[in-house]
């Protein structure tokens, strides 16, 4: 087994395996280290597969926007395969005059930015959804938001990358890093040692005890979250929903299938902080959250229901970065559980960083150096 | 678990069999043959299949087929059966209306 190339990725989620393969289209040998026994175990398999503008903060949107313009829309011809990629909008629900002033500033903020959202009143909303209930009284629309298949795009990835010579390694935890000379060298995991010149960190909430080792940190943590799914049912709406209250979100699938994530309020503080265990609270509230919505799909079966784990940054995006203190030395992590949409642009774009080139758009706001002391 | 998986060691290549249209997974209809050209795809372990074909993701929640998948798996990536993984089962056991699921507290 070769344990040498240019770039070693540690992660091998979205964020990973689209970086893996923008470094392999540039004829870069990359080798993906990845500590579960499966590619994309994270988020990157596990989330509600929203790929948004609307909503997010102003900093990370002239990322996701270039990514929403220029690699999405042709993601399948690049990648050969059906990542499920549907543009057809996004509405963000609200109930009351409070989630009408939320969404209000919302879209306010991203118009600034140059995106097209705008609010809707609620015949308008159901002209666009008519399934939806007469709680609804306004919306944020969002003509050019959307959803994909999270586990077919981060499985496609990985699928291309290797196609394209990259080398991925699963069962491999990493536990360390290792400098050489005063440059980063080494990535040490359980049972081996790799090494490369450049070493790129996406390992969500762990990178923390991975960058550790060299005197790195990123100020994030860990929280469970919670999804389900319906069997297929007939086809209803294309858009991706969302609501002020943020009591869930979701889509309808190709498939026919709806699938939907929330929280109960209860994240953060369970008993339990290490196993991937839903909670019994959680699927209930979030049929509660949905039924207020969506009394139609009051008979909708549920098939199955699963968590994952979010990586909320403490100013609430990612860190995408290469670190000054440790030349070689790149991160990827804290995307606040919002890196899916987002995730071919950042692994573009950290591609361009990796490589020495300017990237497509500006970066500064992902710097690893940006936290500061309150006062 | 966690066992150190080359993703680029050699499997050989795809060769197609006369059996290939055999559907396995009846609930999602994938055939014998997609599951075997995923392994070559690189998916080399029952949760990466599921993910990537959806079988064992519909009604029956692969109670089924998830043998069949494993043996086919097995036998195109040269991994032995024992070492493969079952994928993660999960709740409900049986598909539950979202008006009754949504009386729990
Ligand atoms: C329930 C849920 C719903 C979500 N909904 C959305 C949504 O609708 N839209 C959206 O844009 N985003 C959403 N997200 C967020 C999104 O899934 C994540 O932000 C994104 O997948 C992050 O990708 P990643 O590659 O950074 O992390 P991950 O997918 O977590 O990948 C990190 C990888 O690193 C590996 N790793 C960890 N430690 C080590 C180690 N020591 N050595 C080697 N490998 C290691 C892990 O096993 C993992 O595979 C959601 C997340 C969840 C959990």
């Amino acid at each position: 087994m070769n344990r040498t190339a240019d770039v070693i990725i540690v992660g091998g989620g979205i964020i990973g395996n689209a970086t893996a393969y923008y470094l392999a289209k540039k004829g870069r040998k990359v080798i993906v280290l990845e500590g579960s026994d499966n590619i994309g175990n994270g988020g990157s398999s596990r989330n509600g597969g929203g790929v948004r503008q609307s909503g997010r903060d102003p900093r990370e949107l002239p990322m996701v926007m270039w990514g929403i313009q220029n690699l999405w829309p042709h993601l399948n011809e690049e990648l050969d395969a059906d990542v499920e990629y549907t543009q057809k909008g996004n509405l963000r629900l609200g109930k009351t005059p409070a989630h009408l002033k939320i969404l209000q500033g919302l879209t306010d903020r991203a118009t600034a930015c140059g995106l097209d959202v705008k609010m809707i009143d609620a015949q308008e909303v159901k002209q666009i959804n008519p399934y939806l209930s007469d709680e609804v009284i306004g919306a944020s629309w969002c003509p050019t938001d959307g959803h994909a298949n999270p586990m077919k795009t981060t499985l496609a990835y990985y699928r291309k990358a290797r196609q394209l010579g990259a080398c991925f390694i699963t069962g491999e935890k990493v536990v360390g890093l290792q400098k050489n000379g005063g440059k980063l060298r080494r990535v040490i995991t359980e049972q081996n040692t790799y090494e490369a010149e450049k070493v790129l960190v996406a390992a969500g909430y762990e990178s923390r005890f991975i960058t550790k080792t060299v005197g790195i940190d990123i100020p994030m943590i860990k929280q469970k979250m919670q999804c389900l799914v319906t069997e297929a049912e007939p086809k209803m709406f294309d858009q991706m929903l969302g609501t002020a209250e943020a009591d869930f979100y979701g889509h309808q699938s190709h498939h026919g299938s709806f699938v939907f994530g929330g929280s109960s309020g209860q994240e953060g503080y369970e008993l339990s902080k290490d196993g991937l265990i839903s909670n019994s609270i959680n699927v209930p509230c979030i049929c509660r959250g949905i039924l207020k919505y969506f009394p139609d799909l009051s008979k909708a079966k549920i098939v199955r229901s699963w968590t994952g784990w979010i990586d909320p940054c403490v100013d609430g995006i990612p860190v995408m970065s290469r670190v000054e203190e440790v030349p070689g030395l790149y991160l990827a992590a804290g995307f606040t559980g919002h890196g899916f949409g987002i995730g071919p642009a950042a692994g573009y774009h950290l591609a361009q960083l990796i490589c020495d080139e300017t990237p497509v758009t500006d970066m500064q706001a992902y710097r690893y150096d940006r936290f500061k002391a309150k006062i | 678990m966690n066992e150190v998986n080359d993703r680029s060691r050699d499997i050989g290549p795809f060769i197609p069999g006369p059996d290939d249209d055999m559907i396995i997974c009846r609930c999602e209809e994938i055939t014998r043959g997609e599951i075997r050209r995923a392994v070559h795809d690189g998916m080399f372990t029952i949760t990466e299949i599921r993910r990537y074909l959806r079988c064992g993701m519909g009604l029956c929640q692969g109670q089924t087929c998830a043998k069949l998948v494993k043996s086919i798996v097995a036998g195109e990536s040269g991994a032995a059966p024992g070492t493969l993984e079952p994928a993660t089962s999960r709740a409900p056991m049986r598909p539950v209306e979202m008006q009754i699921l949504a009386d729990e507290m």
